[in-house]
């Protein structure tokens, strides 16, 4: 009968390194350490993080839009002076890039719309195609609606 | 074009190192070959003591996934030559306690797969003598898709959130709870909601989306995900503004 101490010999005996911290049937398994990092392992981690971070330039916009109505508030020249501010130069740099983010993070989570949802008409499934479609009109139908409102009235 | 292939292992031989190591062979490299024939070259005349899970060879079973050149894999359904002139790296399933070499320790899935009770749950059972429940085809749609699972974990290797955060029920259980949720004969779903609408259920999920991208049949864990999200604040609403009603 092979005894447990023999059984730490056998990998020496075929020529093996020995690892001396092993207990012949004490199962010692490896668990990898995740690292830090992961997000830059692969294409798509890093697109799922940089969707999930541009989702504070949502938050900023919103912010911005938030502060704009209470500045109007505090009267016309207060609100001259935050419009003038607003097209300086830094200004106009960061809500380029914040724009930019925008635009990413709203053209990959409205891609995602389809996977969420599962609409029926009638006894038919609306193919994911069209749910796509639906969303991106809703979506040029608002923007055309804020652009008339600001240019072409 | 060369007639070999280097194969880069990842071994773990816990007798024999404390960490794992990578190990390359030398493998014929055959355009009718899978990763997995590889594999079986390798254990059947370079080295018996290569450790690793196949059955079937194909791609029903679900025991051969592996991570190859990092993407996780059924390694019986994907050609060496389709993967470029070497070296290929194989690795265990990420995620996972590693066993020996590319053998992993599943029964943190199979705990998690019986949690979520995926099988059909009756309210009341028919005797025998009044027949099959029957379905229409727009029934058998309803859940198909979910159905094709074949446990193989190739999603759990791909979820970045499941190796973060353990206690995730993770893609295929909820997937196959969805599978069962769907069916048109099952009555069990208020059951499995106390399961997978805890934060270690649905709300663990951000949504990455890899865990469709690699399953090999289509199975979509991810749109399963997003869209009981979506049916558990419906109800959970429901709760809010009808209390006295039903679930």
């Amino acid at each position: 009968m092979t005894r447990p101490e023999d059984l730490n010999r056998l990998p020496r005996a075929v020529g093996a390194a020995v690892n001396p911290s092993y207990k012949p049937y004490h199962p010692k398994w490896h668990r990898k350490r995740y690292p830090v990092f992961w997000w830059l392992g692969k294409f798509a981690y890093g697109k799922f993080i940089t969707r999930e971070l541009t989702s504070l330039a949502v938050g900023y916009a919103a912010v911005l839009l938030m502060l704009e109505i209470w500045v109007l508030s505090r009267g016309q020249e207060a609100y001259t002076r935050f419009q003038e501010l607003l097209v300086s130069p830094p200004v106009l740099i960061v809500h380029g890039l914040v724009l930019l983010f925008l635009l990413f993070h709203s053209v990959t989570w409205l891609n995602l719309a389809p996977k969420a949802l599962a609409l029926r008409l009638g006894r038919k499934r609306i193919p994911d195609a069209a749910v796509l479609v639906g969303h991106y009109a809703a979506w040029l139908f608002a923007t055309a609606l804020v652009v008339w409102y600001l240019v072409g009235r | 074009m060369s007639d070999s292939i280097t194969l880069q292992i990842q071994r773990y031989r816990p007798e024999e190192e404390e960490e794992p190591v990578w190990q390359s062979f030398e493998v014929p490299r055959r355009d009718e070959w899978m990763v997995l024939d590889g594999l079986n070259y390798i254990k059947d005349n370079l080295d018996g003591s290569l450790s690793y899970r196949w059955a079937c060879r194909m791609g029903v079973c679900g025991s051969c996934g592996m991570v190859v050149n990092g993407e996780p894999v059924l390694t019986c359904a994907t050609y060496l030559a389709g993967l470029g002139t070497g070296p290929l790296r194989v690795e265990p399933l990420e995620g996972f306690p590693v066993i020996r070499d590319l053998v992993v320790d599943i029964q943190d899935f199979i705990d998690k797969l019986v949690s979520v009770k995926p099988w059909i749950i009756r309210d009341e059972e028919r005797p025998l003598s009044e027949g099959e429940y029957l379905q229409t085809p727009e029934e058998l749609a309803e859940y198909k898709q979910h159905s094709m699972c074949i446990n193989c974990m190739l999603c759990y290797s791909a979820c970045p959130i499941y190796a973060l955060e353990p206690d995730f029920i993770g893609p295929a259980a909820i997937a196959l709870a969805q599978r069962y949720n769907l069916d048109s004969r099952d009555h069990g779903a208020a059951q499995r909601m106390d399961v997978l609408s805890q934060h270690e259920g649905i709300w663990c999920c951000t949504f990455v989306g890899e865990c469709s991208v690699v399953c090999p049949k289509n199975v979509d864990p991810a749109g399963a995900i997003q869209r009981y999200k979506l049916k558990a604040t419906a109800e959970w609403l429901k709760s809010l503004l009808m209390p006295w009603s039903k679930r």
